[in-house]
């Protein structure tokens, strides 16, 4: 791991920080933002899903995919936002060889969405950020230079199929004030995103990506600082790093009486720094215009109410709602409502007629360590949501014990197979009767006196070593809070 | 004055495709004569810039096969030769826009209109000279040298689709396609005596048209009569998935009411149209055409379209600014020409200063300082302001008149090299272009001559009646013979 500038406590007592942050998002579609080549640029041959439209050929134009559009209006109204009933593209003109048209479609002074909002609580405080706009544009080509960069590369080669991806612009507010305010406004959004369907929030891979503008000045101040937009952060640690250390340099400069440049840096994990990478002077001028291949788009309320009535029940409301209904904790509440394919498969176990709490318990504990250990949540596991629940109404019902239905789920989790069949089949159903038990506590206390006369004297963990010799007796079927009590009832004789 | 009847490839397209079906040709037989006509003439007219025989000869075996076995479903246009203006994308034939940043370009798809013409059984002859990516209007902007005028070839055909209008003059194919961004297809008309057409902006797919000014520009037919005219534009025109700015509505057949007359129409003459640089000899053209058209039975109207002036400035502003960004595309990274230097910018920057020309250069940089930040609200939000003021005048004077008739160019065809400064070559659009800020439909018919070289008339109605257009256009061809007039090259090689 990378030694990283902490920003020293004095550094926020003398100066507020104001971060803005701005999400690229690519949406879930199935083709690409203006042409019907698939969208999925991971798994493709190099240029392999490209077409005349999005290689930008001569005399081709673009369609707009009406599935982005229902995805950014759903995302606008996830984040509060009013959608405007017209809207249009712009054409963002600038030169680079991943981008073919030497322009991107994008949205300028009237985007799909504006004046929206995101809250969160950090360290138990609530954090209200609010989303400028959300609008859509389309992504770029890849290039990968034969060396560090192109401008010292022998060649450079251009793949085209990220071209033309759908990418959303979540464009934040400067209402953030710490570095793990932003990355706790990061994981909310991109939890908001993947819960509502439209972005897989793959920050590796870039399908999630980040880019912060900050500034400094003294407590009190109105006017802003100057601003320092800081990019290629592609994880969460690394945009919180990137601030942290962002905010140090820009505090050494001002405390030493400089004055700092507005600018672009990038932050460099292997040397824990940002490094300056275009000042304001060299900045582009992108000539925004409308877009004049595609007419404006129009959205009328009824589409806008058919977007929101696709909108699933979101993170937060969740939550709130399994504290209420199943008498969750906040805690438990927010693990088990932090993914959509989480909080659905506990309420699929609830459902099942297993109990809330113990459907909490076993889903975020050894469920939630299976799912990762095996890359495979419940729902696509071989045991399924059908097969948990069963196992878990046998141990509801006393038919199994704890660590038989731990061993069992371990088995089951990836191959898959009916819990009742099996505890039948081999004899796993636990030892209840006390008749049955007393006999192998009998016989444990008699074959361990040592442990029995320490137990006696008053050394409470002896009883472990009995319990130990019942259990193993039974073959691990006794019931064993049945073996505690007739234990000690056996001892205190 | 001759006639162009004497010459098999200088018929029509409905004399033509009579002549398939009764036997007396074949497809096969019309393109031999088109070719032959073509090897003869165009080594003074330089109207093409690639000959597609093999594709054409495909072609023509195909349409053989079709006129064979469905006579009379096949369409009108089966079989018969044509030819297509080079920012036209064929699939697999170089297109180069005139431009040498495009040399050895050939797309991997064919265009929209170019696609269902060939589906209706068209035999591509080739890709016609014109100004580089159509900016000009004379084609002496072509990077593959300037074209002649078939009528005098020391002068110059108009442009931008200068050598898809002398093609059809010099009566090597009956029809061809041209783009008509500011007046490029009915200004080379009227120079070159035939008749062109600008649909409506949105009633043919652009798709495959290589974008000179994507708000302006359309696709539009050169033939020699309006009903053949109308016959090529009801293959081409209607929605496309593949353009947005294309209007799904259906297309109102323009030859239902071709035969209907100007009796009882109103026709608005703008007196703007008459401006300074108006020769006498197109004024007198201009007013005789009007008066056959009045003896017809239409009512003259005098009508004002007092933005006229400086619609040329709006036009000098947002052509150039969407030019200067569709244009961006040609950096040298993916397709015809590049620069080989070691850093990327003087790649750019040498692939562009060797491949575009100067009225492309000059149009680029006058676009992009349109947009700049600073100046975008002086000029290209002003100029946008003002478009939409001339497109509300002539709604205004649509209002009382069913159509605006004027002359299509001030002035007939001019010497090469006579009008070296770009604000002369300007102004031969100063009737055509306030037509396509507006997405007017309009076309050029032929109306007379000075001193041997032909006249046109503008025609124009409001936004989707392009059949109104036909019809007027119609009645005024078939009360006169100017469209019988042969330029010298037809029959040549007969």
């Amino acid at each position: 791991m990378t030694q990283t500038a902490r920003a020293p406590a004095t550094a926020l007592d003398r100066y507020e920080v104001v971060i803005g942050l701005e999400v690229h998002a690519q949406l879930l579609t199935r083709s690409k933002m203006f042409c019907p080549c698939p969208a999925d640029y991971i798994n493709a041959g190099p240029n392999e899903n490209t077409c005349p439209v999005c290689l930008g050929l001569p005399g081709v134009l673009p369609t707009i995919n009406q599935q982005a559009v229902d995805f950014t209006v759903r995302t606008a109204l996830a984040l509060h936002c009013d959608i405007p009933d017209f809207t249009k593209f712009d054409r963002k003109n600038y030169f680079y060889p991943d981008l073919p048209k030497g322009y991107q479609i994008s949205q300028f002074d009237l985007p799909l969405s504006l004046n929206g909002h995101l809250e969160f609580p950090v360290n138990g405080t609530a954090v209200r950020c609010g989303i400028t706009r959300v609008h859509l544009e389309e992504d770029t080509g890849t290039m990968h230079h034969a060396g560090d960069v192109l401008q010292s590369a022998a060649s450079s080669l251009i793949d085209f199929n990220r071209c033309g991806v759908p990418l959303m612009e979540i464009v934040g507010e400067p209402d953030l004030r710490t570095p793990e305010a932003a990355r706790e406004y990061l994981v909310r959004l991109r939890q908001i995103l993947t819960y509502i369907g439209v972005n897989d929030g793959n920050l590796e891979q870039g399908s999630f990506r980040c880019d912060a503008n900050v500034s400094l000045r003294p407590h009190g101040q109105t006017e802003l600082g100057v601003k320092v937009e800081v990019k290629n952060m592609n994880s969460f640690r690394a945009v919180q790093h990137a601030l942290d250390s962002e905010i140090e340099r820009q505090s050494a400069v001002l405390d030493a009486g400089g004055t700092l440049v507005q600018e672009t840096r990038g932050w460099v994990e292997t040397q824990g720094r940002t490094i300056s990478q275009r000042s304001k002077e060299q900045a582009h001028d992108y000539r925004y215009f409308p877009e004049p291949d595609l007419p404006p788009l129009r959205l009328d309320a009824a589409f806008v109410e058919r977007v929101r009535s696709t909108l699933p029940e979101l993170p937060e409301a969740r939550a709130q709602r399994f504290q209420t209904a199943y008498g969750l904790t906040a805690y438990d509440a927010a693990v088990l409502t932090d993914t959509r394919e989480s909080a659905d498969a506990y309420e699929a176990l609830v459902s099942a007629g297993v109990s809330a709490k113990l459907a909490a318990n076993w889903h975020s504990g050894d469920v939630a360590a299976l799912a990762n250990e095996h890359h495979q949540p419940l729902q696509h596991s071989g045991l399924g949501i059908a097969g948990l629940a069963s196992l878990l109404r046998l141990v509801e019902s006393g038919t199994i014990n704890g660590p038989t239905a731990k061993e069992l789920l371990a088995e089951l989790y990836v191959s898959g197979g009916d819990p009742e069949a099996l505890v039948r089949d081999r004899g796993l159903a636990q030892v209840s009767d006390t008749a049955a038990l007393t006999a192998l506590v009998d016989a444990a206390v008699a074959a361990n006196p040592g442990a029995a006369a320490d137990f006696r004297a008053g050394k409470q963990q002896a009883i472990g070593q009995l319990m130990r010799a019942v259990k193993d007796a039974s073959g691990g079927k006794a019931d064993m809070p049945v073996v505690n009590r007739l234990l000690r009832d056996r001892l205190s004789e | 004055m001759r006639s162009r009847a004497a010459s098999l490839t200088a018929s029509t397209i409905t004399e033509l495709a009579a002549a398939l079906r009764d036997g007396s040709t074949t497809p096969r037989a019309l393109l031999a004569a088109a070719v032959a006509h073509l090897e003869k003439s165009d080594k003074d007219l330089n109207a093409y810039l690639t000959v597609t025989r093999e594709l054409a000869e495909q072609q023509a075996d195909a349409a053989a096969l079709t006129l064979e076995q469905h006579p009379d479903s096949a369409s009108p246009l089966c079989g018969i030769p044509m030819a297509l203006k080079d920012v036209l994308c064929v699939d697999g034939i170089e297109t180069t826009a005139g431009s040498q940043i495009l040399r050895g370009f050939k797309p991997p798809y064919t265009g929209t209109a170019v696609r269902r013409l060939f589906d209706a059984g068209a035999v591509c002859l080739g890709k016609t000279n014109c100004d580089e990516f159509a900016m000009g209007s004379s084609t002496e902007n072509s990077s593959f040298g300037p074209v002649g005028n078939p009528w005098d070839i020391e002068r110059v055909p108009g442009g931008s689709s200068g050598g898809s209008a002398a093609t059809v003059a010099a009566g090597t194919v009956p029809y061809s396609l041209g783009t008509d961004t500011g007046g490029s297809i009915r200004q080379p008309a009227a120079l070159c005596g035939v008749v062109g057409f600008k649909p409506t902006y949105g009633r043919v797919s652009r798709y495959g048209l290589i974008a000179f000014a994507s708000s302006l520009d359309q696709i539009g037919p050169f033939t020699r009569t309006v009903e053949d005219c109308a016959l090529v534009y009801s293959a081409i025109a209607g929605g496309d998935p593949r353009d947005s700015t294309c209007d799904p509505r259906a297309v109102a057949d323009p030859l239902d009411s071709l035969h209907a007359g100007v009796a009882g129409l109103r026709l608005g003459i703008p007196h703007e149209y008459f401006g300074e640089g108006t020769e006498p000899g197109v004024r007198a053209a201009v007013e005789a055409a009007f008066a056959v058209l009045e003896s017809q039975g239409a009512t003259l109207v005098e009508v004002s379209l007092p933005s006229t002036d400086v619609a040329l400035s709006v036009y000098y502003i947002i052509a150039p600014a969407e030019c200067s960004s569709n244009l961006a595309r040609y950096d040298g990274v993916r397709f015809g020409v590049r620069a080989d230097r070691p850093s990327l910018t003087d790649m750019y920057l040498e692939t562009r200063e060797a491949g575009f020309g100067r009225e492309v250069k000059r149009r680029v940089m006058l676009g992009t300082y349109s947009l700049s930040s600073g100046y975008y609200d002086a000029y290209y939000r002003q100029a946008q302001k003002v478009r939409t003021l001339v497109s509300q005048e002539f709604d205004a004077v649509f209002q009382d008149v069913d159509a605006i008739i004027s002359p299509t160019s001030p002035s007939v065809a001019f010497p090469m090299g006579s009008r070296s400064d770009p604000l002369s070559m300007y102004l031969c659009d100063a009737c055509t272009l306030p037509t396509n800020l507006a997405g007017l439909p309009g076309i050029s018919v032929p109306c007379g001559f000075v001193d041997g070289l032909p006249v046109g008339l503008q025609i124009l109605a409001p936004r989707f009646e392009d059949a109104r257009v036909f019809r007027v256009a119609h009645a005024y061809e078939q009360a006169t013979d100017f469209h019988r007039a042969a330029s010298p090259f037809v029959g040549t090689a007969a």
